[in-house]
């Protein structure tokens, strides 16, 4: 069940800051108290998810973390899609995709399509990896943990393998009439790749990661 | 009215303190960087606006020239074809694609020019102190956060058509020009989005909140 957080009383005194918490978009203030596992807490004004924490989301994470990782670098080597017309024939790979704009200016956007659908997506993880793996098995945080988490969900936005996903559908409509498309292995992992990503998000409540970093920490 | 209805609300900012953005702490107002996660401390982030501006000149600039030049150049035997984003959706279409059609001109140009709305809109709302429909302005901004990114699609598409199709003489596509300043166009509207203090648009039905 979802429910909202108790605001705090109004007028009550306030000197446990660290059991206040405030909602970061829209600045309504709360008593952080953590829902039972499989609830959310949910601001009772924007209604942004505040905490969500989920059982066992920890080991979740490190086992989707090293999957993604493991199929990243093999989507990416692996050929991907293949083209025969007029008895012609081409196979690419995903780090032929990104590497496709080669003229001039447009080398820029190889470097911004290599970041996006490989090389953040894969930094996201392993930096997920470095903060939550003594965490879940109660050691102290690893060094820089609160600057490694901070930058995984800074680059959130940017790693866009599931919007590349969905390009690739695009792309074989397009030239379905031009020629015969065949789907490579890295395809099938760059399929399931964007499905564990989805998942992995999906476990990762940020509130909780902060707590027990800020737990551990002493 | 709206705001009739709604119950009292108390901010951090009214209670003397000031709320991290990034990990939800709270921390005695004057604090400049939060102790738990580093991220700098900001009540309310006072350059906000100047910032959304910025990248939204920025994106709307980039956007022109993406609309003006080819995106892909079609290379086969018979013909060389240069395709605007606007110009390749109506030869989909022309083809009988008329999902893909839509699909492009839906995250090519009805999100971009959306979201360039949707940004000002909220941008002058919020430098208005407007108190008017708070909830349906910040649904509007979550739906641009949301969306933004997947215009990048477009420019995933054209790099997949690129690298796949180079079939020597039979056929071949090369990016266009555009493919260049659609992706900037869509970066700068992002990071236009990203830079709004959203707790800025709560404070519109605020006495505090200017
Ligand atoms: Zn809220
Ligand atoms: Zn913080």
């Amino acid at each position: 069940m979802d429910r909202d957080l108790p605001p705090p009383a109004q007028d009550a005194d306030l000197p446990h800051s660290d059991e206040l918490m405030a909602c970061p978009t829209c600045d309504a203030l709360y008593r952080a108290r953590e829902p039972e596992h499989g609830a959310k807490a949910i601001c009772g004004r924007c209604h942004t998810v505040l905490i969500a924490p989920r059982r066992g989301a920890g080991l979740n994470i490190i086992a989707l973390s090293l999957s993604v990782t493991i199929l990243v670098i093999a989507a990416t080597v692996f050929p991907f899609l293949e083209i025969n017309a007029a008895g012609l024939g081409n196979r690419t790979s995903i780090l032929d995709v990104a590497l496709s704009f080669r003229s001039g200016l447009l080398v820029a956007l190889s470097v911004a399509t290599v970041a996006m659908i490989v090389l953040l997506p894969l930094l996201r993880t392993l930096l997920l990896l470095y903060v939550l793996t003594p965490v879940v098995f109660d050691r102290p945080p690893a060094p820089h943990a609160a600057g490694a988490f901070r930058l995984a969900q800074r680059i959130r936005p940017w790693a866009m393998s599931e919007i590349f996903a969905i390009g690739c559908a695009v792309a074989l409509v397009k030239v379905s009439d031009l020629a015969t498309i065949g789907f490579g292995p890295a395809f099938w992992m760059f399929a399931l790749l964007v499905v564990i990503v989805i998942l992995n998000d999906s476990y990762l409540c940020s509130w909780s990661v902060w707590k027990s970093l800020e737990k551990n920490r002493s | 009215m709206e705001i009739a209805r709604e119950k009292p609300v108390l901010t951090a900012r009214e209670a003397g303190l000031v709320g991290c953005t990034r990990c939800a702490r709270v921390w005695p107002m004057g604090r400049r960087t939060c102790g738990r996660c580093g991220s700098p401390l900001h009540s309310r982030d006072t350059t906000s606006l100047q910032r959304v501006w910025a990248w939204w000149i920025a994106g709307v600039i980039a956007y022109i020239p993406a609309n003006l030049y080819p995106m892909l150049v079609t290379r086969t035997l018979l013909e060389r074809s240069d395709d605007t984003i606007v110009g390749g959706a109506v030869e989909l279409a022309s083809h009988g694609d008329y999902g893909v059609a839509a699909i492009i001109l839906i995250a090519s140009v009805l999100i971009p020019v959306g979201k360039f709305l949707a940004i000002a809109y909220l941008a002058i709302s919020v430098h208005r102190g407007s108190a008017r429909s708070l909830h349906a302005k910040f649904r509007l901004y979550e739906v641009v956060e949301f969306i933004g990114r997947w215009s990048m699609i477009d420019v995933f598409v054209v790099a997949i058509l690129s690298s796949l199709v180079q079939l020597s003489v039979v056929a071949s596509i090369r990016p266009g020009p555009a493919a260049l300043t659609f992706a900037l166009s869509v970066i700068f509207t992002m990071l236009s989005a990203q830079s709004f203090d959203t707790r800025l648009i709560w404070d519109g039905g605020r006495k505090e909140g200017k």
